[in-house]
């Protein structure tokens, strides 16, 4: 099948998810840190974190890909050679999915800082009158419920990132779209290889949507939907 | 740090760069906006075999990656003799066609969902007064259901729009030389990263926030009556 490419684009298949996947995580990291960042009393955090999502948000991800993944290279080794460390060989998939994480952290921190607003300050200040610390406030009240308020924007977000991350074969990582250019060329049918990739990552977004519509409700449970009929 | 004298060097080079990559973002915004009013309305019709498609259409456009729909068409479509025999060749061959046909399908599906979200949230109350009135269906929708609509998507579409110019920059991937592509052929001559992506990503940020203020502007003109009014009270 596919004139016997199949198991590379699957095997392109696997590096997909695994860039999107890590870059999921690293985002929410960024998000998470983001949020708190703009919702503390520091002054200074606030205006850090404003700088991130506004810079992030008015530049295209192809843009900031390669500036972060060429230009974090170049200072890299610059500071390398001061250091006198020598020549630091950067692993692309490392350097992509931190670039990708850092992007869409931006995205996230928006989400997440919603999430938490939309929590009753009432529960918060109950909380803290219950003489919990700043750290259980956020592992038992905040967490558990920003998830419900933060479930829409994480979708709308993962649907982006996973379709963003096929920009990740322009800096020369081995996903997907780079096996699909490299069949394409050997066979000269870059037609059939490109639908089978759009079709994997249909589905890929179908999957996303219908399991994380499923999340959706399952942290819904016990609030009542308005009825507009 | 900052080496100016590449950036005095280049920069008419982005300056034909930014023309290239505004002229993409006219010409598929003027399209997709044409193409997806009539597909919004199809979109909300109840006749299934009206909206059915439209739905499918946008489902499969935002379900797949810009990247690998710009390589199907710009790439994919040669893998076919008889096409390349034919006379829509002379079209496909040529990266601006492609570029305008990706973006502009891209484009419309994102935006057919907006204006198809806004009509949705018509007041049913406008519905009713109209037909009471004794409006035609085509009445109805040329003065009452589309205008309301397109205001109230305003601030949707101002968003949409923005992604569509930052979406621009995968046209540097066929050939077509825009403000990324400009500065992916600076890094390669200069090897550096700043002069030539960090000056991209200045001219992204200003088209981004003029988008914005555009939209502000015209959003305070066709907004008018949802501005707070002084006294708190109309």
């Amino acid at each position: 099948m596919l004139h016997g490419y199949l198991p590379a684009i699957l095997g392109g298949l696997g590096s997909t998810l695994s860039v999107a996947g890590t870059s999921l995580a690293i985002a929410c990291l960024f998000g998470l840190l983001g949020a708190a960042a703009k919702l503390s009393d520091s002054p200074i955090a606030r205006g850090i974190a404003q700088t991130y999502t506004t810079l992030i948000r008015g530049v295209p991800e192809l843009v900031l890909m390669l500036l972060l993944f060429y230009g974090g290279q170049i200072a890299l080794n610059a500071l390398a050679d001061r250091m006198g460390w020598g020549y630091i060989d950067i692993n692309p998939f490392a350097a992509g999915t931190l670039v990708m994480g850092f992007i869409f952290g931006a995205f996230l921190t928006e989400t997440f800082r919603g999430a938490i607003l939309a929590i009753p300050r009432g529960q918060i200040e109950a909380a803290q009158a219950f003489g919990m610390t700043r750290g259980q406030v956020m592992r038992r009240i905040t967490l558990p419920q920003m998830v419900r308020h933060a479930l829409p924007g994480f979708t709308n977000s993962w649907l982006v990132m996973l379709k963003a991350s096929a920009l990740v074969s322009i800096i020369g990582l081995d996903d997907m779209v780079h096996r699909a250019n490299l069949a394409a060329a050997a066979t000269r049918k870059p037609f059939t290889f490109y639908a089978t990739i759009a079709l994997i990552y249909l589905a890929l977004t179908t999957i996303s949507i219908l399991a994380l519509g499923y999340l959706e409700r399952r942290y819904s449970h016990g609030v009542r939907k308005v009825d507009f009929r | 740090m900052i080496d100016f004298s590449i950036i005095a060097e280049t920069w008419p080079q982005f300056l034909k760069g930014l023309q290239v990559t505004l002229l993409l973002l006219v010409i598929a915004c003027a399209s997709g906006f044409v193409l997806s009013v009539p597909l919004a309305v199809a979109r909300v019709s109840p006749r299934r075999w009206l909206s059915g498609p439209v739905w499918l259409f946008t489902y499969v456009l935002r379900g797949t990656p810009l990247l690998v729909q710009m390589f199907m068409v710009y790439h994919g479509l040669a893998q076919f003799e008889a096409f390349r025999e034919s006379f829509a060749w002379v079209a496909f061959k040529n990266p601006w066609f492609c570029a305008w046909l990706v973006f502009t399908l891209n484009t419309t599906a994102y935006t057919t969902e907006i204006f198809a979200g806004a009509l949705r949230a018509t007041p049913s109350g406008e519905l009713e007064a109209a037909r009471s009135l004794g409006m035609t269906e085509g009445a109805i929708y040329r003065r009452i259901l589309l205008p309301g609509a397109l205001r109230r998507a305003l601030p949707q579409y101002g968003n949409e729009v923005v992604l569509m110019m930052h979406a621009t920059a995968i046209a540097s991937t066929v050939t077509l030389v825009e403000v990324t592509r400009v500065a992916r052929d600076i890094y390669y001559n200069h090897l550096s990263a700043t002069e030539s992506f960090g000056v991209a990503a200045l001219i992204y940020f200003v088209l981004t926030f003029s988008l914005a203020g555009l939209f502000k502007l015209i959003e305070r003109r066709y907004l008018r009556h949802l501005r707070p009014t002084a006294a708190g009270v109309a």
